[in-house]
């Protein structure tokens, strides 16, 4: 970003999240009121000190009209705090935490999302964000219309049905010291994943992303507040969000343009990146993603296991996010680049790149 | 779609209707039906509360931090965030904090005439409202303060639902102050 802003700089300071296939013991309101604690305590934050609050959820996965308000009682709302919530990611949540910190009234800002895709269909869910008129009355589910994306790179010849399955591997093995790693395995073999049957052909079990329940919550922090909080931030370099076209048909569904060019705007080029937190459904979008992100070998791509091992709609994405940044608070990595996607096939993206000093 | 919609708003410029399809009926809108379907499990504290309503008991959660106590049990101290664990058992009897007389009937209950009353019932020992019908007094009685105990349904009618309790009727016991009456939870600590 362009010094003539004069940017402040801001840092994600603590995180906590949970991610397990069914939440059957609390609900979505008591998951957060934990997280969210854990969050503040290891900031050493009260919710008065805190300057801004916002949320991301979605109500057609809740089945539940304003379901975001019942989880304010989980944040402690009393006395009245300055609140916001989108009904995306929760990363999206955090972007517009980051400009309400960049505005300079306030200086900490609390960011959480959580979804529970147990308690309906999340493919049915998701199709209903597709174009009403001409796509969603076919109830393609997100998985099948990954399935038509993943096709087009195959027959494009830019991914072999190898490099997926090297991927899914990939993502089950990193997820194997990851707690909240739902399909995890340490010993899998390439073998193994090539013989599974197709599911939304040519994309296998292994390739699809396994659906989870849970929740994140991030706080965030300006300049010195950072500092005084947190031995070593996670300083936010960059952060950026676009978005491609909602008609799928008028997608060049192998490539995604605006994630492309948000890790442009975030500063992807500026240094090398340790480790890169990528947020794809499939095997195949995140190979379509490294090639966005001209990710090298340098740069270790999801070591949490990525959306692949566990992957909780609307906070999916928060969680890339609390991934690249607990690792760079524990001083494990330097530099890491973050995504987070919404809408069908890669559709809108957000990169957020972070650094310790 | 035959039946009769509102025209489109005019368009700014006349648009020409190829020919072939000229002599077509036009579309004036679409339907797409949606129909999603939840599994929804209640939480272990409202499990319990569930389970005992049904067998009239009232249950409510008290806060660790002031001793403050809510009533459906909701697992957390919403005015703090914290998580709640201590269950207290309420009595069916209280006050109505508040009230409205409502002259439009709810949809699907043919049961309930109007004009109807409905309340915020705080039940002795509880800091927040419990919403419930008042029936047993003529609608222009009811009054903030006015104490009142639960008309449960038949034995045979309980269940795990909200819906056990008919409505509340008034005791005859004085009432409360109007300034004394109502939402405490607020101000609990004060």
């Amino acid at each position: 970003m362009s010094k003539s802003h004069n940017f402040r700089d801001i840092a994600v300071i603590s995180v906590a999240s949970h991610q397990t296939k069914i939440l059957s013991q609390v609900n979505e309101v008591q998951l957060m009121a934990d997280l969210i604690s854990r969050s503040r305590n290891s900031a050493g934050l009260k919710q008065e000190e805190i300057g801004f609050t916002c949320s991301g959820s979605s109500d057609f996965l809740a089945g539940q009209a304003f379901s975001f308000v019942h989880t304010l009682d989980a944040v402690g709302a009393v006395p009245p705090i300055s609140e916001s919530h989108v009904e995306m990611d929760g990363a999206f949540a955090l972007y517009e935490a980051w400009v309400k910190l960049q505005i300079g009234e306030v200086d900490t800002a609390l960011v959480y999302s959580y979804g529970k895709p147990s308690a309906g269909s999340v493919i049915d869910v998701l199709a209903t964000q597709l174009d009403p008129y001409y796509v969603s009355p076919l109830w393609p589910d997100c998985f099948s219309l990954a399935g038509l994306q993943a096709r087009s790179l195959l027959d494009k010849g830019s991914i072999s049905l190898e490099r997926m399955s090297e991927v899914a591997m990939r993502s089950q093995k990193n997820a194997f010291d990851n707690p909240n790693g739902v399909r995890s395995s340490e010993d899998i073999s390439l073998d193994d994943l090539m013989s599974e049957p197709a599911i939304a052909d040519p994309l296998r079990k292994s390739d699809l992303s396994e659906i989870a329940d849970g929740g994140c919550a991030v706080i965030l922090a300006a300049d010195n507040k950072a500092d005084s909080l947190c031995d070593r931030p996670a300083w936010i370099k960059g952060i950026d969000h676009r978005i491609d076209s909602h008609t799928l048909g008028a997608r060049d569904l192998t490539r995604s343009p605006s994630a492309s060019l948000a890790a442009e705007k975030a500063g992807r080029n500026s240094d090398r990146l340790d480790i890169a937190e990528i947020h794809g459904i499939t095997s195949a979008q995140e190979l379509i993603l490294e090639k966005e992100f001209a990710l090298e070998d340098e740069t270790k791509i999801n070591p949490s296991g990525g959306a692949l091992a566990s992957d909780t709609v609307m906070a999916s994405g928060l969680i890339r996010i609390a991934e690249v940044a607990s690792r760079i608070i524990s001083g494990q990595v330097d530099r890491g680049l973050a995504h987070a996607t919404s809408g069908p096939c890669l559709q809108q993206n957000l990169v957020c790149i972070m650094e310790g000093k | 779609m035959t039946e009769s919609h509102p025209s489109p708003s005019p368009l700014s410029k006349k648009v020409e209707i190829p020919e072939s399809i000229r002599e077509v009926e036009p579309v004036r809108s679409i339907r797409s039906p949606v129909k999603l379907v939840y599994d929804f499990v209640p939480s272990p504290p409202v499990q319990e509360y569930l389970r005992s309503y049904s067998k009239k008991r009232i249950l409510g959660h008290r806060s660790p931090i002031d001793g403050a106590v809510f009533v459906p049990p909701r697992g957390v101290d919403p005015r703090h965030g914290v998580l709640i664990d201590e269950v207290v058992e309420l009595p069916d009897r209280g006050h109505v904090g508040n009230f409205c007389v409502t002259h439009l009937p709810i949809p699907g209950r043919d049961d309930l005439d109007t004009p109807y009353v409905s309340a915020w019932i705080h039940l002795d020992g509880a800091n927040v409202g419990f919403l419930g019908l008042v029936a047993g007094c003529d609608n222009d009685e009811v009054h903030i303060g006015m104490r009142v105990q639960a008309v449960w349904k038949k034995e045979e009618e309980l269940g795990n639902t909200a819906e056990n309790i008919l409505f509340w009727k008034p005791t005859g016991e004085p009432s409360i102050p109007p300034d004394e009456a109502g939402n405490r939870a607020w101000d609990h600590d004060k």
